[in-house]
């Protein structure tokens, strides 16, 4: 379908431009990085508070770190005016945006992966018992960052003062991703682990409305 | 649906009919009703502000206009939605951080024209970019940038060509070279639209001019008006 | 304008009507006393502020469809207008848990969403503020209101089954539950009383941004 496979190829723009120059990647890991260093500068953590506490501040850290990191995405764009190449390219605008949606969670995850590591030796919470079940949180929670980033991305990169609206659209409405991820991570990691599927669902039911929002109104927001 | 990437070109016109364009309280364009005919090579003059530049992102379908319609007649689906012009407007809109062979893979590839690789060497060879192909974008010249650029819109063999101020970036010799590519691609067949200021090697290739004033149409060579006085008004 | 001052008077005469009612018509309860009272006006607002913003919601798809710039100016009315009652709301509810409960905030479920949800009705008019051009404008904070409405279930969602883990005062033990015959009365006039000074002040909002929109039109006519 002409749809995948234009998305593929999309796709393979943003992860070659992307590894080229590993800008985002590196500043975004720095960034998670330094985020975690200093919450445990501020909080103090000793090792049982570090398990209630600690997968917290890992999905604020995802999420500030999220928001700057989708900043670029349609900026990037505006230089040279690729965005109207693009949509003149295409079929189906909606492949733009499935293609940088779906870079933007294999970047997320990627800088997660990396940190994960850190994070466990940090905090000392251990995150091997649980592993698989942690990744598919992670992943649920960094696609739906990414469905909801990506579409504000477009909408602040027409905006002014962007660097700080981007944060301010989409922090608000990333609420509920934070409460259960953050929610669901605590228990996975708990010295008894329960896995919540109920917080899994709904992360998934998340994904799936506004993946179908932007589905429905992604070229809207690319109208000129 | 898939839009047609016809190898042979199959002659397609341009028609406007009571565009509007307006940007908050201001009217870009105003009832522009234009029709261009198959193969026809025409020449939009006018100053800065005078809704060139709308007018041919509104052909491109970059930008929706706020009324009015726009259809491709002669194409094997008239209506705009099928129709994909190729458009060479003021940004190169191709990536700088790619090399021009990755660019014109990409714009083939998302065209769905067939072999894309070979094509891409195809243009590459012919706006004289083939040496450095491999070479990113952001190292080119201007000069070099306007032909990636041409080459961009011409991936997918278009029968209508929009070109937003042509010779912008040109040395004198580029502009030859322009002029020798525009004249070969029109006499393919295809239809070309392209926003000039003055008279020049390319002014030369139109078979007809048009004049906007204030977005809207004030000028016609085709009601009347001699070519020379349509571009020579526009000075800016 | 006839029309206008008599919805007005109304509205100001049953929010008057509906305060008495609160303060003198209903039971004194039997456990919080006096301050129990400000629960009649904390719900109707909430009410008033949820339809107020559906209103928003739906104004923001017609504007998306149409592209009719009164849509627009209805969307960005009910918003303020919603976004004034939500402030009420956060307002009354410590102003009644402080006697209470001795606290200035209480993390319960709805007054945690109903903040979320404050935050993200000021992004839709920041993100207003920061784009200049009217069409654009209503465009793009359209977009961003449809994806903020579909997310105030989620909201609402996670932070009740999530969020409750530490025992916290309810604020209402829910409208209607357990409520005398004449608290129910007293609240639903209220409620009603509320709907009508909201939709007034909407009304009025309405009103003052078309008449921006005519003076904005009059002078680019002008200096054209």
């Amino acid at each position: 379908m002409a749809l995948f496979s234009n998305t593929a190829t999309l796709l393979g723009k943003e992860l070659r431009t992307e590894f080229r120059s590993r800008e985002l990647l590196t500043t975004t890991v720095v960034f998670i990085l330094v985020v975690l260093i200093l919450f445990s500068f501020a909080i103090n953590p000793t090792s049982e508070e570090s398990r209630e506490y600690g997968p917290g501040l890992l999905w604020l850290a995802i999420l500030f770190a999220a928001s700057l990191m989708l900043q670029p995405c349609f900026l990037r764009e505006q230089g040279n005016d690729t965005l109207s190449s693009l949509r003149l390219a295409v079929d189906d605008p909606f492949a733009i945006f499935l293609a940088k949606l779906i870079a933007n969670t294999l970047f997320l995850l990627l800088t997660e992966l990396l940190m994960l590591p850190l994070f466990a030796a940090f905090y000392n919470i251990p995150i091997l018992p649980k592993l698989h079940y942690l990744l598919l949180v992670l992943f649920l929670g960094s696609f739906g960052i990414s469905v909801v980033g990506t579409a504000l991305s477009a909408i602040s990169a027409q905006a002014r003062m962007r660097e700080l609206l981007l944060p301010l659209l989409l922090l608000p409405l990333l609420t509920p991703v934070l409460v259960v991820s953050a929610t669901v991570s605590v228990s996975l990691l708990d010295r008894e682990p329960v896995i919540q599927w109920k917080g899994i669902a709904f992360l998934a039911v998340f994904d799936l409305v506004f993946l179908t929002a932007l589905w429905i109104f992604g070229e809207y927001l690319l109208e000129e | 649906m898939t839009a047609t990437t016809a190898t042979t070109l199959s002659p397609t016109g341009l028609r406007f009919e009571n565009i509007d364009k307006r940007y908050g309280g201001l009217l870009a364009l105003r009832r522009v009703s234009l029709e261009i005919a198959p193969g026809e090579c025409v020449a939009l003059a006018g100053r800065n502000g005078s809704g060139k530049t709308t007018l041919l992102r509104v052909a491109a379908r970059i930008v929706r206009p706020t009324a009015g319609k726009l259809s491709f007649p002669g194409a094997a689906n008239e209506a705009a939605t099928h129709h994909r012009p190729g458009y060479v407007g003021h940004s190169t809109m191709v990536y700088d951080e790619l090399s021009a062979q990755e660019n014109l893979i990409l714009f083939a590839k998302l065209q769905n024209v067939p072999q894309p690789e070979a094509r891409a060497e195809e243009l590459l060879r012919e706006v004289g970019l083939y040496e450095r192909r491999g070479s990113l974008v952001r190292t080119f010249s201007r000069g070099m940038r306007q032909r990636i650029a041409i080459a961009r819109a011409l991936v997918h063999r278009p029968s209508v060509l929009l070109f937003d101020e042509p010779a912008t970036g040109l040395d004198p010799l580029g502009i030859a070279w322009l002029a020798q590519s525009l004249g070969d691609v029109n006499r393919r067949g295809c239809t070309v639209l392209m926003s000039l200021h003055g008279e020049s090697e390319i002014s030369a290739l139109a078979t007809r001019a048009v004049r906007l004033d204030a977005g809207a149409v004030v000028g016609d060579t085709q009601t009347g008006a001699s070519l020379r006085s349509i571009l020579t008004f526009a000075g800016a | 304008m006839l029309k206008r001052m008599l919805l007005g008077a109304v509205a100001i005469l049953l929010v008057i009507a509906a305060t008495y009612g609160s303060f003198y018509v209903a039971p004194t309860e039997r456990t919080m006393g006096l301050i129990q009272r400000i629960f009649y006006f904390h719900v109707a607002s909430a009410w008033a502020a949820m339809d107020a913003f559906a209103v928003c919601f739906v104004c923001n798809l017609l504007y998306v469809w149409k592209r009719n710039a009164k849509f627009d100016w209805l969307a960005v009315s009910s918003a303020e207008v919603g976004l004034v009652l939500t402030t009420v709301v956060l307002i009354t509810g410590p102003i009644w848990a402080h006697p209470v409960w001795g606290i200035w905030w209480t993390w319960d479920a709805r007054l945690t969403s109903t903040f979320v949800l404050w935050l993200l009705y000021v992004s839709y008019l920041l993100l207003r503020t920061l784009i200049e051009e009217p069409d654009r404008k209503a465009l793009l904070s359209s977009l961003f209101g449809i994806f903020a409405f579909l997310d105030v279930p989620l909201v609402f969602g996670a932070i009740r089954w999530w969020r409750t883990q530490h025992p916290s005062p309810v604020i209402m033990g829910g409208p209607g539950s357990g409520l005398e015959p004449t608290m129910k009365k007293v609240l639903f006039f209220f409620v009603f009383a509320m709907h009508v000074f909201a939709l007034f002040l909407i009304v009025e909002r309405y009103v003052l941004e078309k008449l921006k929109n005519d003076v904005d039109v009059l002078q680019r006519e002008a200096e054209a």
